[in-house]
This record gives structure tokens, sequence and C-alpha cells, in this order.
């Protein structure tokens, strides 16, 4: 063992273990609170000790034998504190006896952890704003202003919620459990559902100055990453991590330098991230071999993959892209994909036929707020040179948009006509 | 861990149910109960009485009153209540599932047991 070691060092074990040292007292303990406290005076431990002593050989099983220890600690003296009788259902959630230490956590227990917290996080009984404010507390480690950020609140009100979750999950029994193979499917697409949420707010943030927040973006693939680590071979969980790198592969090409958004046929593609759009591209290879059949993310990541890897705007395999629509249309039939659908099209059938499709998807009404639905009808309007049209178009969606990088845009394709 | 399984339904809509829709509801529920029975899971339960034959008993700043009807007027009532034994939420939720309610909810409440003096 070093005797001599900073806290640098010490601050790099932190970032490497937090996670799975919670979720291993999470279960221990059987209490989110306890759990964060046991680790919290764990680490305090680990700061005054280390430096004498040396990081000790397995300082994960260190860090879990001490946060358990100090989590009973605490029970023991709000036990002594409220008397006996109140804590009984506390008591009986944690052996109050020190216990075998953990030594010999095999790789799969740890595994096992992980994603039961995950599973814990993103539980359909909660709201899913606590599930994306829960996950990225406790399983992405985002500190509780970050997430008051990204849903525009207070602190405190964050802090708040947090402590709401965590307490439902406590009082109303929600398991710390990987769920049964009768309903893994479903949850699994609850937890996808949750990690594509915080990456379109990072993508498309729903409002603020902002054009993207990177940061959110990156976040939710490291939780795509853990999520494939943890449960390999799982289609959608590849469909879905292809689906977010092939995304953030084409960011810096989004915008130019004065943070104005460009369209995809005027992007330099040479600023797109090659080795980004290479692991994406293996992995929609990957999830379109498996033997279960896709599902939306893993089609959408082809979609995705076709555009990342055309030579240019005009050589884009679009019949391909337009197949792959009509094929996520049926499995998600929804306007907004419908309007995706159409807006491909155009570029096989031609801007008139993807009118049609578009004039018949507005009269239904359900895209009626949708600005999306407006620039497109726009665009399509413009290439049939019916420009006193286009501009009324244009103005309708700028009427429309909330983001302003996007305002910007439809400005300039208006100010184009 | 004890759940409390709340049904909630119209009793307007159910009210016009036909004898053969009665019967099978009746025969549905019959099985639902003996299977929990069965299983080890149910503590308790009954249908309750339509809620016109409610009455609530409402205290504030030191006055009691009693009034007919129940504690609050809904579009769907409760109906029926199961009392459960189950490991956690999941399971809980799992058997309300079962429950044969055609329309209407069934809300899943942890019980926080007191210890019983008596």
């Amino acid at each position: 063992m070093d005797a001599a070691v900073d806290h640098t060092a010490i601050e790099a074990v932190y970032r490497n273990e937090a996670g799975r040292v919670l979720a291993t007292l999470i279960r221990l303990v059987g209490d989110f609170e306890l759990a964060e406290e046991g680790l919290q005076d764990a680490v305090s431990a680990a700061l005054e000790r280390w430096p004498k002593s040396g990081i000790p050989g397995n300082p994960r099983a260190w860090l879990v034998n001490t946060g358990r220890n100090k989590a009973v600690d605490r029970l023991r003296r709000k036990i002594s504190l409220r008397g006996k009788l109140k804590l009984v259902g506390a008591e009986a959630a944690i052996d109050l006896q020190p216990g075998a230490p953990v030594e010999d956590d095999t790789p799969e227990e740890i595994a096992d952890d992980r994603l039961r917290l995950i599973f814990a996080c993103c539980h359909p009984a909660l709201a899913m704003e606590a599930r994306v404010a829960l996950t990225l507390r406790v399983v992405c480690d985002l500190p509780t202003p970050a997430i008051a950020k990204v849903f525009l609140v207070g602190e405190e009100t964050m802090a708040q919620r947090l402590v709401r979750a965590k307490a439902k999950i406590r009082e109303a029994g929600i398991p710390y459990e990987v769920p049964p193979l009768a309903i893994l499917g479903e949850r699994l697409a609850g937890v996808l559902a949750v990690i594509y949420l915080v990456f379109t707010e990072g993508y498309a943030p729903s409002a603020g100055d902002a054009a993207t927040r990177p940061e959110l973006c990156e976040e939710a693939i490291r939780l795509g990453r853990l999520l494939d680590q943890l449960l390999p071979r799982e289609v959608e969980v590849e469909g879905l991590l292809a689906l977010m790198l092939l995304h953030t592969a084409r960011l810096a090409g989004r915008s130019n330098g004065a943070g104005d958004l460009l369209l995809l046929e005027e992007q330099d593609r040479g600023l797109w991230d090659r080795a980004r759009i290479a692991e994406g591209a293996a992995l929609v290879e990957r999830a379109l071999s498996r033997p279960a059949p896709p599902g939306p993310y893993a089609v959408q990541a082809a979609i995705a993959a076709l555009h990342a890897q055309a030579p240019s705007f005009d050589e884009t395999d679009w019949p391909q892209i337009a197949g792959l629509y009509q094929v996520l249309v049926r499995m998600q039939p929804s306007p907004v994909v419908e309007l995706n659908a159409a807006a491909a099209l155009s570029m096989v059938d031609g801007p008139g036929r993807a009118l049609e499709l578009i004039d018949a998807l507005a009269a239904r009404g359900e895209l009626a707020g949708y600005y999306p639905l407006r620039a497109a009808r726009a665009d399509l309007l413009r290439k049939l040179g019916r420009t006193d049209e286009a501009r009324a178009a244009y103005a309708e969606a700028i009427a429309l948009v909330r983001v302003d990088a996007e305002r910007r845009l439809l400005e300039r394709r208006l100010a184009l006509l | 861990m004890q759940y409390l399984l709340m049904i909630y339904g119209d009793e307007a809509a159910m009210g016009g149910a036909t004898p053969d829709q009665i019967k099978t509801m009746t025969e549905a529920y019959g099985k639902f109960t003996q299977d929990i029975v069965k299983s080890g899971h149910l503590k308790g339960g009954d249908r309750l009485k339509p809620s016109n034959t409610a009455t609530t008993i409402r205290r504030g700043s030191g006055k009691s009153m009693m009034t007919d009807g129940p504690f609050a007027e809904t579009r769907e009532q409760l109906a029926g209540y199961y009392l459960i034994e189950a490991k956690d939420l999941d399971e809980a939720t799992m058997i309300a599932e079962k429950i044969p309610f055609v329309s209407g909810a069934v809300e899943v409440r942890p019980v926080d047991i007191m210890s019983r003096q008596y």
C-alpha cells in the first residue's frame, strides 16, 4: 500500500465506485436516504483515514462495509432518540448486527444492485418527472441544483421532490429488484423512456435560450452505456444507445459559429464525429441482427445511421429512409411520426405528394399547435414555387415556436424566399 | 407488507347492469377472491353498500357535524375493498390487475400497520 495518498486519488476512487457502493448500500440497509447518509459518512471516514493508511486493496468493499456500519449507527441513534416502538418497521428492514463484511461480491451481484437501482428509480408508480429527477440524482450522481435547472424549478423545490420520491419508494414498497421476466420488457421500456427523455431535453430543450444542452445528452449516453453493459444483447437498449450516439455525433454541425441552427442540407459533414458515427452504426447492425424483432428505437437508429453515413444530402438513401419511416408508423403510430414519414417521402415521391399527406394530417387537428408541421408545410410549398403560401406558412410556424434558436432558423428560411 | 385495494366505479352505471351481467360479475369476483384466499394473500375485504347509504361525520373548529352521503361527491365511488398481504408494490399491483373490474379504478395503498395493544 502507498502511504502517500492525496485527495485527488481518493476522489478518483469515489468517482469510480460511488454509484456501485450506493446501489449495494441501498440493498443492504433497505432505505435510500439512510444509504446516502451512510455513503457520505464512509467517504468522510476515507478522507480522514486513507491519507495515513493508504487506499485499501478493495476500496469498494471498504466503502460498503464502512457505509453499512455507519448507517446502522445512525439508525441506532434514531431509535434511541424517538423511542423504540415507532421504528419497529425500520429495524426489520436492516439487521442491526454488524453482519459479515462484504468482501467477495461477484461482478454479477454488483451489476444486479445497479440494475435494481435503475428499475426502482424508473418505477411506473412514480410520476414521470420524479423518475427522471431521481435517476439523474441517484444513478448519474448529478447534484440537485443541476437537476433543478433541467426542470426550471428552484433548488429547494427539487430537493423536496427528490425526498418525496424516495419516501414513496420506501413507504409504498416499490421493490428494489430486477423485475421478473413476465414484466421485464414493459419495465425496460419504461427505463428507456426515462433515458430518452433526459436525452431529448439535452438535444432539444423544451424551453430556454440554449439550442442544446450537451451535458444532458452525455448523461443519457452514459446511462445507455451502463444499461447496455448491465443488460447486454437487448435490441432496444442497443437501439436507443445507437440513436443517441448518432444524433450527438452530428451536434457539432448542427449550428454555426453564431449559434444559429443549420438545416441538414446546409451542414458541413466534415464536422461530424466519425468515430461516434462508426460506433453508433456498429450498434445498429448488432441490434438488427438479434433474433428479437427491432423496436422503435432500433428503427429510428437505423434511420439516423443512414443520414450519418450518407456522403451528402443528395446522396442519402432516401427510399430506404422513407421505407423505415413506414415501418415506424406501423410500430408506433403517432401524428409526429407520420409528419416525419411524410417529410422523408417528399425526397422520394416529390413535394406534391408529401404536401397532400401533410395537409390531410393537419386537417385532423392533432398537431394544431405543433410548429414543425407548419415549417414542413412551408418547406414543401417553397419547393413547389408557391411562394406566397410558403411565406404565410413560415409566419404561422414562427408564431408557434418557443425556442429562440429554432425561431431564428425559421426567420432565416422566410427571408430566403 | 399489507395493501388496501380500493375499488372505485360509477354506481349509476353499475345500477343499470342486467341480471346476466351481475351474475357474471359476481362469479368473477367469487373466483378472484377464492384465488387470493388459496394463494394466502387475502387478509379481508368486502363489497360496500351504495354511497347513498353513507353517513359522514365532519369535524373542524371544535364542532362535529353529521351529513347524509359520502365524504366527497365524485363521479366514481368506493364500491369495495380487499386487504392483502404482499411482498412489495409489484406483487400488490399484480394482484390488483386481476380484480375483475370492467371500468373504473383500483387504488393500491400501503397500510401503515400500528402496533396493537388489544
